[in-house]
């Protein structure tokens, strides 16, 4: 999984009928430190994240499906999973 | 696989329930001499790996053949603690 | 898949039980000219390749199927042994 900041999140009316339970969010890749780096990618909410929150985001097909949509198959490569409440560094 | 060195730990209260109870550990992967590379990655860890350790990480789909991983969305996962590595090039 | 070569061992007593048994080893993975491309991954071994042979492995949750494919956590795979180094036309 990776770590990301949610920037912002993504509406289209126009989309793949699977995509209809969740919300498409606009993340931002970030460094363990909290620094944003320059990898962005959309993700489909299953926790309630809101802009502003660092999440975990898991980018494997079956994992992603099925935690934004509860079924597998969906066309989808990143779900949000978890929101972060601290990162520990050694 | 990759071996890698944790880095720290993630603690999310709010997340999908089937990751409820698992440690999440940030793991950055090293070349086989030790050195770091760049990146890293938020494992799964399965076999209760403590810090410093050297731990070998298996991405993809994969993690989720683990023991204790069956239907938890993990992309990636702790599957051993490294004792060696013994490399001739 | 790709050619690679078996330049290692890797000893891990504490392992996910679905490993229990299986042997570790480093590959680094050689273009079509045998040389070295990309950086050394660990590799379980499907097939009894030794240190220093030329082999080609298998990436992906295919790299499962050779054991038992619902229980085996490897992304990467051995699979094969190649004879020689003459054995690789080109």
């Amino acid at each position: 999984m990776i770590l990301a900041r949610v920037v912002g999140n993504v509406v289209a009316t126009k989309k793949n009928h699977r995509y209809e339970s969740a919300r498409v969010m606009l993340c931002q890749q970030i460094t363990p430190e909290g620094e944003e780096t320059s990898y962005s990618v959309l993700a489909l909410d299953s926790v309630d994240a809101g802009v502003g929150d660092t999440v975990l985001i898991v980018q494997e097909g079956w994992s992603a499906s099925t935690a934004a949509t509860g079924k597998v198959g969906a066309a989808i490569d990143s779900a949000i999973v978890g929101v972060v409440d601290r990162i520990d560094l050694l | 696989m990759i071996i890698a060195r944790i880095l720290g730990t993630v603690v999310a209260t709010q997340k999908d329930e089937r990751l409820s109870g698992k440690k999440l550990l940030i793991v950055r992967p090293i070349n086989v001499d030790g050195s770091d590379t760049t990146g890293y990655v938020v494992a799964v860890d399965t076999v209760g790996a403590g810090f410093h350790e050297r731990v070998l990480v298996v991405a993809g789909s994969s993690a989720r053949l683990a023991q204790g991983m069956k239907d938890v969305p993990v992309d990636a996962a702790i599957v051993g603690v490294i004792d060696t590595v013994d490399v001739r090039q | 898949m790709q050619l690679a070569r078996v330049i290692g061992t890797v000893v891990a007593t504490i392992k996910n039980d679905s490993l229990d048994g299986r042997k570790l080893l480093v590959v680094q993975t050689v273009d079509r000219n045998l040389q070295s491309t990309g950086k050394p991954m660990v590799a379980i071994d499907a097939v009894g390749a030794g240190v220093g042979e030329l082999v080609f492995w298998c990436r992906g949750k295919e790299a499962s199927f050779p054991f038992k494919r619902e229980d085996t956590p490897t992304d990467c795979t051995i699979i094969g042994i190649v004879d020689s180094e003459q054995h690789v036309t080109r």
